[in-house]
């Protein structure tokens, strides 16, 4: 019999389902809203293609002991008008909350523990050569990482110092650098640490990614294509970044 | 003491067996003692293109087998007597090849040839690995297209890993990129990639490039090893690639497009 396709029933006309996406967040340090405007249009401007219609969450932990009231209408029109799409603001306390709900912007939870995604599984894995160890659970990797073969360091940093070809895999619990082009895949922080990073002097990768945040080639600016760059997370987004 | 090359690819139908009966040919020419292994056990090419093929008796699982004797295996080619072939079984299968067998006839082959060259079948099964395991040197032979080199680096990696030296920790295998059937007018037209493209992806010293030619299949059907071809620029590039394992200095040719005449571009040459 052939396969068949699980298609709903044609009466259901919805699916529930929880998901979790990635947003950039604003982060605002001062309630005055003319110095707000100024600078976040300077950066617009500079990377407009970036900002396009991005879904915007507003951080407002660190107004929260300065000022009780913002004008939420306000900093929505701004943003509108710079093509950004806010959605709702974070970390405020009782009032600023309110007046947040009362301009149509939805207050979101506190930062959620578990990471989006879940890393694949380190599996300790067999080294393909004998390398040498570092204290603390780094390696240093002097010879080229070739298609098909997996290195990780467990506990520590990975630090390469040859071309990373496709279909190689670097995993670390600690950072990732490559002193060279990074065609392979590198996860650092497979254990769940958020604040490591990866370096590398020449992006080419299939996939990155931070504690299972993760972005593979396809969705790579093209910006940074080829480029010296380090990755890390910022607020639970990847953030790629020229070196 | 002899020297073990490997040559091999992982991806099929690159030129490993026109490389392993060229290069052999070479080294013979230049006076050394070769021998030239067939592991490709169950599709066996070799004694066709070295031109061998009617008079096999015993092969290399024979010989493993201990059915015969590896003189009695060894065929003696009739242009260069100091070069001989061991055929590959056509009747039975990879699984023939055990590695106690394969270390005993190397060894063997040792006693008496100076360079032994494995013809490695494609994959990187028991045939593949068994043929780099007690390798010295490896020619990496590979086309000027995205899957070849992926898989000349997946090899790459097996050879760094699971030949003898390495598991034995001894100094590494040492590596040699062959490019092969490569048209400097089709990497003009982006095609292709360059010579430079392939360096830069695998990171590897170049032996050598050979240009596509028509010279490479007559030879084959005639079981003549291109090299013997002194009129044919595949069999020119050949005896370059030998001299430059040998160690003598030679400027690559055949990566840059020919000039051509007025009169070959008036009359289409």
């Amino acid at each position: 019999m052939p396969p068949q396709a699980t298609d709903p029933p044609a009466s259901v006309a919805l699916e529930i389902k929880s998901g979790s996406v990635n947003l950039l967040t604003l982060k605002l340090a001062d309630g005055d809203l003319d110095r707000v405007a100024k600078q976040l249009t300077e950066k617009v401007q500079n990377a407009p293609e970036f900002f396009r219609n991005a879904p915007v969450v507003i951080e407002l932990s660190a107004l929260n002991t300065r000022q009780s009231t913002l004008d939420f209408e306000r900093l929505s029109t701004l943003l509108r008008s710079l093509g950004l799409s806010p959605v709702g603001v974070r970390g405020g306390h009782g009032a600023l909350n309110q007046g947040a709900e009362s301009a149509g912007l939805a207050v979101l939870a506190e930062r959620v523990e578990t990471p989006a995604r879940e890393a694949p599984k380190p599996v300790a894995p067999k080294s393909e050569s004998p390398l040498p160890t570092l204290g603390g659970g780094s390696r240093v990797i002097d010879q080229p990482v070739r298609s098909g073969q997996r290195l990780y360091a467990a506990g520590g940093d990975l630090i390469v110092l040859a071309p990373v070809s496709a279909g190689a895999e670097l995993l670390a619990d600690g950072n990732i650098h490559i002193y060279s082009s990074l065609r392979g895949r590198a996860l650092a922080g497979v254990q769940g640490n958020l604040s490591s990073r990866i370096f590398c002097l020449d992006l080419q990768a299939e996939l990155i990614a931070i504690g299972g945040h993760y972005q593979i080639s396809e969705n790579l600016e093209e910006s940074i294509r080829g480029k010296p760059v380090q990755v890390f997370l910022r607020d639970g987004a990847l953030i790629i970044e020229d070196l | 003491m002899s020297r073990i090359i490997v040559v091999t690819s992982g991806k099929g139908g690159v030129g490993k067996t026109t490389t392993s009966a060229a290069f052999a040919m070479g080294l013979a020419m230049k006076g050394y003692k070769t021998a030239v292994i067939d592991f490709d056990v169950g599709l066996r090419n070799l004694d066709l293109i070295m031109g061998c093929e009617r008079r096999v008796v015993y092969d290399f699982v024979n010989v493993i087998n201990g059915e015969a004797t590896l003189n009695q295996a060894l065929i003696r080619d009739k242009r260069r007597d100091n070069l001989s072939i061991l055929p590959a079984s056509q009747t039975r299968d990879k699984e023939s090849l055990t590695q106690e067998g394969v270390e005993r006839v190397l060894n063997e082959l040792s006693e008496t040839f100076e360079y032994i060259v494995c013809d490695s079948p494609a994959g990187i099964e028991r045939g593949a690995t068994l043929a780099m395991y007690f390798a010295d040197d490896a020619i990496v032979v590979t086309n000027p297209e995205v899957s070849s080199v992926r898989d000349s680096d997946r090899m790459l990696g097996i050879l760094a890993s699971k030949s003898r030296r390495a598991e034995q920790g001894l100094e590494p295998i040492k590596e040699y990129l062959l490019l092969t059937r490569y048209s400097p007018e089709r990497v003009r037209l982006g095609e292709m990639l360059s010579v430079a493209d392939v360096q830069d992806i695998l990171s590897l010293h170049l032996l050598g490039v050979i240009p596509e030619s028509k010279s490479v299949l007559s030879a084959s059907n005639s079981g003549t090893p291109v090299t013997l071809d002194e009129k044919s620029d595949a069999g020119q590039a050949y005896r370059d690639v030998v001299r430059r394992y040998l160690g003598e200095r030679v400027p690559h040719r055949f990566v840059e497009e020919e000039k051509k005449g007025l009169f070959s571009r008036l009359f289409g040459g």
